[in-house]
C-alpha cells in the first residue's frame, strides 16, 4: 500500500472506498468510535457533507452514520485503489 | 433456532393455575437504537402498557403484559437503546446496569431479549456477544429479518445460534411472525438456572474491542452470504435528494411548514369544538343551578379547567402522528443531519433542531418531544429554552398590544409597525434561547463531550401500528401525568379571583376586590418600573395559567362584557387613563408587557409537563423562577431605556 494514499477520514474524497488504519485521539472518543464498528480493517467511505460543511455521512458496515469533522479527523485511513 | 418441541405446548396450563403456581417471568428486551425494539415490545404487549421513569432520572421505563401461547403473563420491560456495555449516558447507564447486575435488582428480567438487526449484523453482534459472555438466559430476536432477505442477505440461522450458543429467532414485529416461536424460546432458556458472570465495564481495552470485532467478522464469514444490500442502495438514493446540499434545506423548511399548517389551521377545528363544548356545558352549568360559589367552582374552575387540559389534545395527536412518522421513516435522524452544525454553536446537537422548531406553535408537545434526544443534559437544556419560542398563545396578547398601542402605524411609510414588533418578538426570544442555552451548557448543564455518532437508519415505511402507539401512548401520558397539575393550579387561580366574594355588585367590582385584585394592588409597587398598573397585575396573575388569558381578564377589568370580540376591548384599553389623566397604555408599556410575555413561562401546562419529563420539580421550578426572572429585567429595560431615550 502507497503511504501517499494516506489521510483522515476528513480530507477523503466523497464516493471513494478506503480502509481504517487506526482511530487516534482521546479515549473514551476513539472507544466509541471503534465500538461503532469503526475498527482497523474496516471499509468506509464518506458518502457527502452536511450544508454547512459539517457533519459528514458516512459508510461503514453495512449501516450509515453521521460524524462530525473533529471525530473524523481522529480516523486515519488509506484510500483503496478503484 | 429454539430447540421447541410439541411438548412445551403441551404443558399447557390455564392462565389461573400458570400465575398462582409460578412467579411470572421479567424478560427485558435490549439492543442498539434503531434495531426494532420498540417494534418488538409493541407486537409483544399491544396496548397493554405502562410508562414510566425510573427513579430520580429522566430516563423512561416501558413496561408490558405479553401472554405467552399458554395465556402465562410475562412482563416485558423495553430497555434505553445501547451500542456496548461501556455506557456514554444515563440511558445507556440504565440499560447496561440492568443488564449487568441483574440478579441483584428487585426488578431484575429473569430472561433478556436481544434484539438485532438482521441487516446490520456485525454492529449490532458486537453488543450481543457481549451480554452473552455476561451468562445470563438469552434469546435473539433477529429483527427486521423481512428486509434482509429482499436484501439477499442468506443469514444460516441454526449456525449462529449453534455458535453464539443461544437460541436465535427470526421475527418480523410488524407482522407479528416469529412470535409464538420467541414465547416458547424464553420460555426454554427460563427454566436453565446458568452462573452469571460479572466483568468489569469499566475497564473494556481496545485489544479486547478488535478481538470482538475479528471474531464477529470470522463468526459472519460463516454464516452470512450476502448480496448487494438494495434497501441501502434505495436509501442512497433517498438521500441523494434528501440530504443534498441545497434540496435538503429546503425540503427540511417544506417539511416543518407543513407541520405548522397541520398545527395552527387543522388542530384549530378540533380546538374550537373542545372549546366550544367546554363553555356551553359552563353556560350549562350556570343556567341550571343556583347562582353561588358550588356553580361559580363548577363553572369557572373545574370546566374551564378540564376544558383548558383537553384543549392540547389535538394538538398532542397530531404533533406526535407527524413525530412517529419522523422517527419511523427515518427522517428525523437526517433532519439533525442536517442542522447540526447550526445547532453546535449554541452547545447542543442536531436532535434538538426540531422540538425547537415545534415549540413556536407551542412548547407542551414540543418539550414531550425532546425524548428524542438521547443525552439527558442536553435533552434538559432543550426544555429549558423550548419557552422562549414564541408560541400560538402568544399571539393573542400581541395582537392585543399593537391593535391597542400602534394601531395603523406604519415603519418607512409602508411597512406595518405592528408586523416588525411582532417579529422583533420572535427575535428576541431566539436570541434569548441562544444565550441561554450557552450558558446553561457552559455552567450547570456542562457535560463531558461525547461524540457525535448519530446512525442514519434506512428509510422505510412507518408501521400504522408504531404510529398508532406513540400517540395514544402520549396522548395519555399528557392526560394522566399533566392534568392533575393543570387543574389544581386553574382552580386555585379561579379561588385569587372568585374570593372574598362581594355580592351584588359587577364582575368587575368582584374582581378588583378579590385576592386577585388585593394581590395586583400589592404588586403594583413592584411592577410600576415596568410601566404596569394593578390592573396589568391581575392580568399577569391570571395569565399564570396560559397567556392568553390575560385578554379576557382584562375584559373583566376594563368592564367590556365580551373580550373575544376585541373591538370593545381595544377601545376601553385605548380611553384608559392613569390617575394623572396621561393615556394608560402607551406604545412603550405595550412593548414592555409583549417583552414580558416572550420572557416569563406563564403556562402552568409548560410547567406540569417539565415537571413530568424530568421527573422532579426541580427543574419547572428552576425554569419559572429564571424566566421571571429575566422577564422583569427584560421589561425593565425596555420601559426604562425607551423612557431614557425620550419614547413614552
Amino acid at each position: 500500500m502507497n503511504k501517499t494514499n494516506h489521510s483522515t477520514l476528513s480530507a477523503l474524497p466523497h464516493g471513494r472506498w478506503a480502509t481504517v488504519l487506526n482511530v487516534l485521539g482521546p479515549g473514551f472518543i476513539a472507544l466509541r468510535l471503534m465500538e461503532m464498528g469503526l475498527v482497523p480493517g474496516a471499509s468506509i467511505s464518506v458518502v457527502r457533507t452536511a450544508p454547512l460543511g459539517d457533519p459528514l455521512q458516512i459508510k461503514v458496515r453495512d449501516y450509515q452514520l453521521a460524524l462530525r469533522r473533529t471525530e473524523a479527523e481522529m480516523i486515519n485511513v488509506s484510500l483503496d485503489s478503484d | 433456532m429454539s430447540a421447541s418441541t410439541p411438548t412445551d405446548l403441551a404443558t399447557d396450563m390455564p392462565a389461573l393455575q400458570a400465575q398462582s403456581l409460578s412467579p411470572s417471568l421479567t424478560v427485558a428486551i435490549a439492543g442498539n437504537p434503531n434495531a426494532g425494539k420498540t417494534s418488538l415490545f409493541n407486537a409483544l404487549t399491544g396496548l397493554r402498557q405502562k410508562i414510566g421513569n425510573y427513579p430520580g432520572v429522566t430516563v423512561e421505563t416501558k413496561s408490558g403484559v405479553w401472554y405467552l401461547d399458554d395465556r402465562s403473563p410475562v412482563t416485558v420491560v423495553d430497555l434505553p437503546g445501547l451500542y456496548s456495555l461501556n455506557a456514554t449516558s444515563i440511558d445507556e447507564q440504565i440499560a447496561c446496569d440492568t443488564l449487568v447486575q441483574q440478579g441483584d435488582l428487585p426488578n431484575a428480567p429473569d430472561v433478556i431479549i436481544l434484539a438485532i438487526d438482521a441487516t446490520n449484523l456485525s454492529r449490532n453482534l458486537y453488543l450481543a456477544t457481549q451480554v452473552i459472555e455476561l451468562g445470563p438466559p438469552t434469546v435473539i430476536a433477529l429483527t427486521m429479518f423481512d428486509l434482509a432477505l429482499r436484501d439477499g442477505l442468506e443469514i444460516n440461522v441454526p449456525q449462529l445460534s449453534k455458535e453464539l450458543g443461544v437460541p436465535v429467532v427470526p421475527v418480523v414485529a410488524r407482522r407479528q411472525t416469529g412470535i409464538h416461536a420467541l414465547g416458547l424460546a424464553v420460555r426454554n432458556v427460563a427454566r436453565a438456572d446458568v452462573p452469571r458472570k460479572t466483568i468489569d465495564t469499566s475497564m473494556i481495552r481496545k485489544d479486547q474491542l478488535l478481538n470482538r470485532y475479528q471474531r464477529i467478522d470470522s463468526l459472519l464469514s460463516r454464516v452470512l452470504t450476502r448480496k448487494k444490500s438494495e434497501s441501502l442502495c434505495r436509501t442512497e438514493r433517498i438521500d441523494a435528494v434528501l440530504t443534498h446540499r441545497i434540496l435538503g434545506p429546503l425540503i427540511l423548511l417544506a417539511v416543518i411548514l407543513f407541520v405548522f399548517q397541520m398545527i395552527f389551521s387543522w388542530a384549530n377545528l378540533p380546538m374550537n369544538l373542545i372549546d366550544g363544548a367546554f363553555s356551553w356545558l359552563s353556560h350549562l352549568v350556570r343556567a341550571t343551578l343556583p347562582p353561588g360559589v358550588f356553580t361559580d367552582l363548577l363553572a369557572d374552575g373545574v370546566i374551564a379547567g378540564v376544558g383548558g387540559v383537553l384543549v392540547f389534545l389535538p394538538q398532542i395527536l397530531l404533533l406526535f402522528l407527524f413525530i412517529a412518522l419522523l422517527e419511523e421513516s427515518g427522517y428525523m435522524a437526517r433532519a439533525a443531519f442536517l442542522m447540526d452544525r447550526l445547532m453546535r454553536s449554541v452547545g447542543l446537537d442536531g436532535k434538538a433542531f426540531l422540538p425547537l422548531v415545534m415549540s413556536f406553535a407551542c412548547a407542551v408537545p414540543a418539550i414531550m418531544a425532546t425524548r428524542t434526544i438521547q443525552t439527558t443534559k442536553d435533552r434538559i437544556t432543550t426544555i429549558m429554552i423550548a419557552p422562549f419560542m414564541s408560541c400560538s398563545a402568544r399571539l393573542p396578547v400581541y395582537t392585543l398590544m399593537i391593535a391597542t398601542c400602534f394601531a395603523n402605524q406604519k415603519t418607512l411609510g409602508f411597512i406595518s409597525t405592528g408586523a416588525l414588533i411582532i417579529l422583533a418578538m420572535y427575535l428576541l426570544g431566539i436570541a434569548t434561547a441562544v444565550v441561554v442555552a450557552w450558558l446553561l451548557k457552559h455552567s450547570i448543564l456542562k457535560a463531558a463531550s461525547t461524540p457525535f455518532v448519530m446512525e442514519l437508519p434506512i428509510y422505510r415505511i412507518p408501521s400504522v401500528s408504531n404510529v398508532f402507539h406513540t400517540m395514544i401512548s402520549r396522548a395519555g401520558l399528557f392526560l394522566k401525568r399533566a392534568s392533575t397539575v393543570i387543574l389544581a393550579a386553574s382552580i386555585v387561580l379561579w379561588a385569587l379571583a372568585a374570593f372574598p366574594r362581594t355580592t351584588g355588585t359587577s364582575a368587575t367590582e368582584q374582581v378588583s376586590n378579590s385576592y386577585a385584585g388585593r394581590a395586583g394592588r400589592l404588586m403594583e409597587p413592584i411592577i410600576k418600573p415596568l410601566g404596569f398598573d394593578w390592573q396589568i397585575g391581575i392580568g399577569l396573575i391570571s395569565s399564570f395559567a396560559a397567556r392568553e388569558t390575560i385578554v379576557s381578564t382584562l375584559g373583566v377589568v376594563y368592564n367590556v362584557g365580551d373580550a373575544e370580540q376585541s373591538g370593545s376591548l381595544v377601545k376601553a384599553m385605548t380611553n384608559a387613563k392613569r390617575s394623572d389623566g396621561t393615556p394608560m397604555w402607551t406604545p412603550l408599556v405595550g412593548l414592555s408587557l409583549m417583552v414580558f410575555f416572550v420572557l416569563a413561562c406563564q403556562c402552568m401546562s409548560t410547567l406540569a409537563v417539565v415537571r413530568r419529563e424530568t421527573n422532579s420539580w426541580r427543574w419547572p421550578l428552576f425554569m419559572v423562577s429564571y424566566m421571571l426572572v429575566l422577564a422583569y429585567v427584560g421589561s425593565l429595560v425596555t420601559f426604562q431605556g425607551g423612557r431614557l431615550l425620550g419614547f413614552s
